[in-house]
């Protein structure tokens, strides 16, 4: 086993995490198909898939269940899937809330409470985390499931990959709101505590911003107060899975310099955070056994004889040189991004020329994600 | 046809990755040659324009990186701060209040605060009348946003704030910035894609977005990092002819150049998928071919751009 199959042996979870914009979606579902492919029962959890690659998965509206990619599609692109089947869900963050409370709400009142409260709404729609937290959450549901042998997550796009990591943790705390417990009785020891200066900020907050603020988080807390317990457990356990070495962490990042900057600290993140960190996968690479090359004038003089034009092969020779700058910029990145890995895989994938929009595209992928790295070198020379 | 370069207040949208941030400062800088004086707004503290000019973070300050061109990191917290201290009828108390583990904890509960006291900064940074003591009249303000997806809620929250405060300051400034950025003279979005399949779908979502749920008016969308068309069928033809007989050098020559010609093709068609998509005016800026883009790239665009 090479590449991806070997980083995720023996695992039962993968989180693909990055910063936007890198192709983290496409090669979620990449991974995903290809471990189909090699016989697994694999689920890939998306936010927000590409309509056509969705289209053309036969997966028009997600929905926030799995559905199964027809087999005939492996059959079509000639790939035997040897028992191996690809589910896909799109995640929605706010039913997947609503689920939770439901589900951990003694009764239909409470719940309603809840599900009208303003805060709330605000919470489970917008608040920072709410989505990452709501995709682990959904990873949990499925993995207690155990009806898959690996659930791949493709996790929300952030501008900064580390949102990911503190979302959740934000979240659980602002749920569990302790330094804002005193204020429920408004009346009681925490008012008495904080005395004057207490209700004078509220009141001042309410005049700044006409929003009766007390009101709504007093009802939202104390609503929530027979749930932090099987909040506060139930994110226990989401945690123990991330850290749990049957998990593990991709990265995905492009080779210019930010992304690999970021690729970089979030790695370090991981690691001190004592998460499961598999690999990176770098999108979109110039290769240089593909683009290097003397391009000086000597190859101009070969190409303009072969073809029988100098004026095409000085611009075929200058697109070389401007690929070639590319190429020795990716490797550069990828130099300090592997020495930074340490023995950790850095897998690379070429910039392919036309967007990847089907399962024969994804399998185009794997062919560099499931390779060792001399075949991928080859693979991508011969392209 | 709006002119983007004509309004007071622009914002720079689009999906995570099309390189909002580099456009942004390229509009900075077209206009700074221009004669006008401009300040580019970074709200996500990334502080991209600070490391293209290679100087230290700037911060919630206004610190001018060359001639009329200036730029601010616009955070939550500071604007909160600044915004209090301007509110309150002593100084002192507006302090005391941003101080306040118990008032941070309240305002960062408070739906859309944080948006809200961001976008009010913006504006004051608009205005002639500037709020903030000796500040510096701009002619554009140029606003880095947050990705698609954060980018429409953040544009909506002086509405929704205005919505659901019922009385108070707040409520009527809400009112104020909404009117401010839905009023096409003097605000404009400008939207930023790229020639893939997924940024072009998500430009024509953003398009009626901004202009029906947020009502700011669209003035061009540029289809950012296009390749250059430098063969021709012809031209592919006869390199495609000969790439089995040629040495290493000439081949990889003629690997990169149908490269290139695959990947001009398939921007072209994007490019005009997007302009069968959106309403806006399409503009195009050049993929530069360049390591990283440093001041001397975001300048070449700049100058596309003039």
């Amino acid at each position: 086993m090479t590449g991806v199959a070997e980083l995720l042996r023996g695992k039962h979870v993968c989180i693909c995490a990055g910063s936007g914009g890198v192709g983290k979606t496409t090669t979620s579902a990449a991974i995903a198909a290809g471990m189909a492919a090699r016989g697994h029962k694999v689920a890939v959890l998306t936010i927000d898939p590409a309509k056509r690659l969705a289209d053309s998965l036969g997966l028009p509206e997600l929905g926030n269940v799995e559905r199964r990619v027809d087999p005939s599609l492996f059959e079509a692109e000639g790939v035997e899937t040897a028992g191996g089947e690809l589910w896909a869900m799109m995640l929605d963050a706010k039913a997947t809330f609503d689920e939770l409370i439901a589900k951990h709400a003694p009764d239909a009142e409470t719940r309603d409470r809840i599900l009208d409260n303003r805060i709330y709404r605000q919470i489970s729609n917008a608040l920072a985390g709410s989505q990452e937290y709501m995709a682990m959450e959904k990873l949990f549901e499925l993995h207690q499931e155990s009806r898959y042998d690996l659930l791949v997550l493709d996790t929300p796009p952030s501008r900064n990959a580390l949102d990911f990591l503190d979302a959740p943790r934000r979240l659980t705390q602002f749920i569990e709101g302790r330094s804002l417990q005193v204020f429920m009785r408004p009346t009681g020891l925490g008012m008495k505590l904080f005395g004057r200066g207490t209700s004078m900020m509220f009141s001042v907050l309410r005049r700044l911003t006409g929003v009766d603020l007390l009101e709504d988080i007093s009802e939202f807390f104390q609503a929530f107060s027979g749930m932090v317990g099987g909040f506060q457990e139930r994110a226990k356990r989401v945690n123990e899975l991330l850290a749990d070495r049957r998990t593990s962490f991709v990265v995905v990042c492009g080779p210019q310099g930010e992304p690999i900057e970021e690729a970089v600290y979030f790695h370090r993140r991981l690691v001190e955070a004592s998460l499961p960190f598999g690999g990176v996968i770098v999108n979109k690479v110039h290769f240089e056994s593909e683009f290097a090359g003397p391009a000086g004038e000597d190859t101009v003089v070969e190409l303009a004889e072969a073809v029988g034009d100098r004026d095409l092969a000085e611009r075929a020779v200058a697109t070389l040189e401007d690929y070639g700058a590319l190429a020795a910029r990716d490797r550069r990145n990828i130099e300090r991004l592997t020495a930074e890995m340490r023995a950790r895989r850095v897998i690379q994938v070429p910039y392919l020329d036309e967007d990847v929009h089907d399962l024969a595209g994804l399998m185009e992928i794997n062919r560099y994600l499931f390779a060792t790295e001399p075949e991928r070198e080859v693979l991508a020379a011969s392209r | 046809m709006a002119d983007p370069f004509e309004k007071r207040l622009l914002f720079v949208t689009g999906k995570g990755g099309v390189g909002k941030s580099t456009l942004a400062l390229a509009i900075g800088m077209a206009a700074a040659e221009r004669g006008k004086r401009v300040i580019v707004c970074e709200v996500a503290s990334q502080e991209h324009a600070s490391r293209v000019f290679r100087r230290a973070e700037v911060g919630f300050h206004e610190v001018e990186m060359r001639d009329n061109l200036w730029t601010i990191s616009i955070d939550p917290d500071h604007s909160l701060r600044e915004y209090l201290t301007i509110q309150a009828p002593v100084r002192a108390m507006g302090e005391m209040l941003s101080r306040s583990r118990i008032f941070t904890y309240l305002t960062a509960a408070t739906p859309g605060l944080k948006e809200l006291v961001t976008i009010g900064k913006i504006w004051e940074l608009a205005q002639l009348d500037r709020k903030v003591k000796k500040g510096r009249e701009y002619d554009l303000v140029v606003v880095d946003a947050p990705a698609t997806g954060h980018g429409i809620g953040f544009l909506q929250t002086p509405r929704t704030f205005a919505a659901i405060a019922r009385v108070g300051p707040i409520r009527s400034q809400a009112e104020a910035l909404d009117a401010y950025i839905t009023d096409h003279r003097r605000t404009g979005a400008v939207i930023v894609a790229l020639p893939e399949e997924m940024p072009v779908n998500e430009s024509e979502l953003l398009e009626g977005e901004l202009t029906g749920e947020v009502g700011v008016a669209v003035d061009r969308v540029y289809m950012n990092g296009i390749y250059p068309e430098r063969f021709s069928d012809g031209d592919a033809e006869r390199l495609e002819a000969v790439a089995g007989s040629v040495d290493d050098g000439a081949r990889a020559a003629v690997r990169a150049a149908l490269s290139e010609r695959r990947r001009a093709r398939a921007h072209r068609h994007q490019l005009e998928r997007l302009r069968g998509m959106v309403r806006a005016e399409v503009a195009t800026l050049p993929f530069i071919f360049e390591p990283e883009l440093g001041v001397a790239g975001i300048e070449r665009l700049a100058g596309e751009l003039a």
